[in-house]
């Protein structure tokens, strides 16, 4: 489910970014260009950050922006931008993982969030996941999941 | 028992948490719902207990809700942990 979404094209490998607000531009930019969202969907994301704090850093090393439907989502979608670098948020919380969650109403992307839910439970398959170097290696990790 | 478990939006991240809430009262025999939604949703549902980040409970507790914190809401441990501190011997 999660692998059907993030084809190649939108999942991105990079050094760095210059902090956490480049980087959540970079990763949502695939859906940006594919018309999954609008820029707004992209000004929520960063606005929600600033006005509740990094709640989007699910766990160490691990972001996943979102905001809300009427936000500007057309369809569901996911992106994903893997940073060699993790960038830090105010609290001092860090990520170096970015999954841009798209959801176009409450209940679409829920299949998806229970696999996620999975994969995140365990810290190996973070820790891989953040240290993927190429489309191939994060397709091994995501394919031992559905296994 | 009612547990809502609250984020930014109610849409993502409070869904993965409600899951794994759900898992650790199980496994903790807590008898009781587990809901998911939004902060500001939130401030207008009662609940026994609210469960979020930290970056969420700060701003809902007003000192009079009952609040638990979670670091990492994928830790089962973490979860089972603060159910019991807070909720079986509290």
């Amino acid at each position: 489910m999660l692998k059907t979404y993030l084809t190649e094209d939108a999942v991105q490998f990079k050094a760095d970014a210059q902090n956490w607000e480049e980087a959540i531009r970079l990763a949502a930019d695939p859906l940006l260009k594919n018309q999954t969202i609008e820029a707004s969907y992209i000004e929520m994301m960063i606005e929600n950050v600033k006005n509740l704090g990094p709640y989007i850093v699910l766990l160490p090393k691990f972001a996943m922006p979102h905001a809300r439907p009427e936000n500007g989502v057309n369809r569901l979608g996911l992106s994903l931008l893997i940073l060699e670098k993790g960038v830090e948020f105010a609290s001092g919380k860090g990520a170096n993982v970015f999954l841009v969650l798209a959801a176009p109403d409450a209940a679409a992307h829920l299949n998806i969030l229970s696999e996620l839910s999975t994969l995140l439970s365990s810290q190996e398959k973070v820790d891989a996941l953040a240290l993927a170097k190429n489309y191939q290696e994060l397709v091994t990790i995501l394919e031992e999941e559905e296994k | 028992m009612k547990i809502l478990v609250v984020c930014g939006n109610g849409l993502g991240s409070s869904f993965m948490m409600s899951l794994n809430v759900q898992k650790a009262m199980k496994e903790l025999n807590i008898e009781g719902t587990c809901s998911h939604t939004d902060l500001a949703s939130s401030k207008s549902e009662q609940a026994d207990y609210y469960i979020g980040s930290p970056e969420i409970m700060d701003q809902l507790n007003d000192g009079k809700r009952k609040v638990i914190s979670l670091v990492n809401m994928f830790s089962l441990d973490e979860i089972k942990k603060a159910l019991t501190t807070h909720i079986l011997e509290g």
